[in-house]
């Protein structure tokens, strides 16, 4: 009989304590992406409701503005660095294959009994991080998860790209998840369908610049029809069964804060799930681009500051995103 | 089976209820793009109504062919089960 070992004690649930945003100085307006490609403020407006976005400036590194959101979500949390059990980081453009830009962050915020790691979930990070850390509470793994979602998408677009040049945008959003007494973090719903790998990627991968020195750097590339279509319609189905499984119909909803891909999927995706009229809907995109795994917290961030949306409510959430993955979960606002 | 001028009229149907295109200026020569002023995701929408309501599947890189809504009317009614 081998000995017995203690399996570890988590909380009974978690929720999100607190929430911050970054979003970087530079303001970059329609007018400004057409002084390079040839498109015009009403072409850009109606195909995607994005009227600016802000681009990183060099200082703005994606260390820098993930200690920027994680500072006001620890602050609005009222939860200490020291406490953190485990940071996680949902980021596409921290252009170091490795160590993780987590470790570097947890260090410099001072989170230094925390273990960090990066995710690579694309547009859906934010919602993957956030199954993660409400299972590390749940578990015993961590008593607070620090979860972070930056991008400077700026860095890996190519202004010559009529298709992608307008999307997308920079910025960092913060939550941090502890235990809680009363259900706080619903079931997630997630997965990925591969079979579309092709659908969302890099222009070429980065040992291609092993042998091609004179290609530039990679950027983004996205068919767009068929990400839209897959979005619009496929997560639609995902999207009810995050509500079901968390117990509540969209009739209960107090938010819906999509990922801000693209205002028309938003609203392809309000009219396919029959969304009531009062619940508010993140429209955040119109000011900030598709910022991908940024983009749910820092909506969720000026929903709370505006009003738009009452802390204590329960907000569905939903991302989607290159690979093809997805993840859902209705949550307690903070 | 529903004929050619069937698959047209239910077709103008789509166009008008997601575009809000008139149902008689959704003829065979038009141009989806060009005379209907209707964008690459609009086209999405369109084609995944035209799915569900005439029972065909419509592949993402088809598509980018179906540029009138002639071409839209042929494709389904050859693709009919």
């Amino acid at each position: 009989m081998p000995v017995d070992i203690k399996s570890p004690a988590g909380a009974p649930h978690a929720r999100i304590l607190g929430v911050g945003g970054y979003r970087p100085s530079r303001v970059v307006t329609n007018e400004q992406i057409c002084q390079v490609i040839d498109s015009t403020d009403e072409w850009i407006t109606t195909r995607t409701g994005i009227k600016e976005r802000r681009w990183a400036t060099a200082e703005e590194t994606v260390a820098v503005m993930s200690l920027a959101a994680a500072g006001k979500a620890l602050a609005a949390a009222g939860v200490e660095a020291e406490q953190i059990g485990l940071v996680v980081i949902s980021t596409v453009t921290h252009l170091a294959q490795t160590p993780s830009l987590a470790a570097m962050v947890a260090n410099e915020l001072g989170a230094l009994n925390a273990a960090a790691f990066d995710i690579s979930a694309a547009c859906a990070g934010f919602c993957h991080g956030l199954a993660l850390a409400q299972d590390a509470v749940r578990g015993g793994s961590a008593e607070y998860v620090l979860v972070i979602g930056v991008e400077r998408l700026s860095d890996l677009t190519d202004m010559n790209d009529r298709s992608t040049a307008f999307i997308f945008g920079d910025g960092a959003g913060a939550a941090v998840v502890g235990p809680s007494e009363t259900p706080g973090i619903g079931p997630v719903v997630w997965g990925a369908d591969g079979a579309q790998y092709e659908a969302i990627g890099q222009t070429f991968n980065w040992d291609v610049l092993r042998e091609q020195t004179d290609i530039g750097f990679p950027a983004l590339r996205m068919n767009g029809q068929q990400v839209f279509r897959w979005a619009s319609y496929q997560m639609v189905p995902v999207a009810k069964r995050a509500l079901e499984k968390a117990g509540i119909s969209a009739e209960d909803l107090d938010a819906f804060i999509p990922h801000q891909a693209n205002m028309r999927i938003t609203d392809a995706m309000i009219k396919a799930l029959k969304l009531p009229e009062h619940v508010p809907v993140a429209r955040d995109i119109a000011r900030t681009g598709n910022t991908s795994a940024a983009s749910i917290p820092l909506a969720m961030e000026r929903m709370l500051e505006e009003g738009e949306a009452p802390h204590g409510g329960v907000a569905l959430l939903i991302g989607f995103g290159a690979g093809l993955v997805y993840a859902a979960q209705v949550v307690v606002l903070p | 089976m529903a004929t050619q001028e069937e698959i047209l009229q239910g077709l103008a149907e789509i166009v008008n209820e997601v575009a809000g295109i008139d149902v008689e200026d959704v003829q065979s020569d038009k141009s989806f793009t060009e005379d209907l002023d209707v964008d690459s995701l609009t086209m999405v929408e369109v084609v995944v109504a035209a799915e569900e309501k005439f029972g065909v599947k419509i592949p993402d890189e088809e598509v980018k062919n179906l540029s009138t809504v002639g071409d839209a009317v042929t494709y389904i009614q050859s693709h009919q089960d």
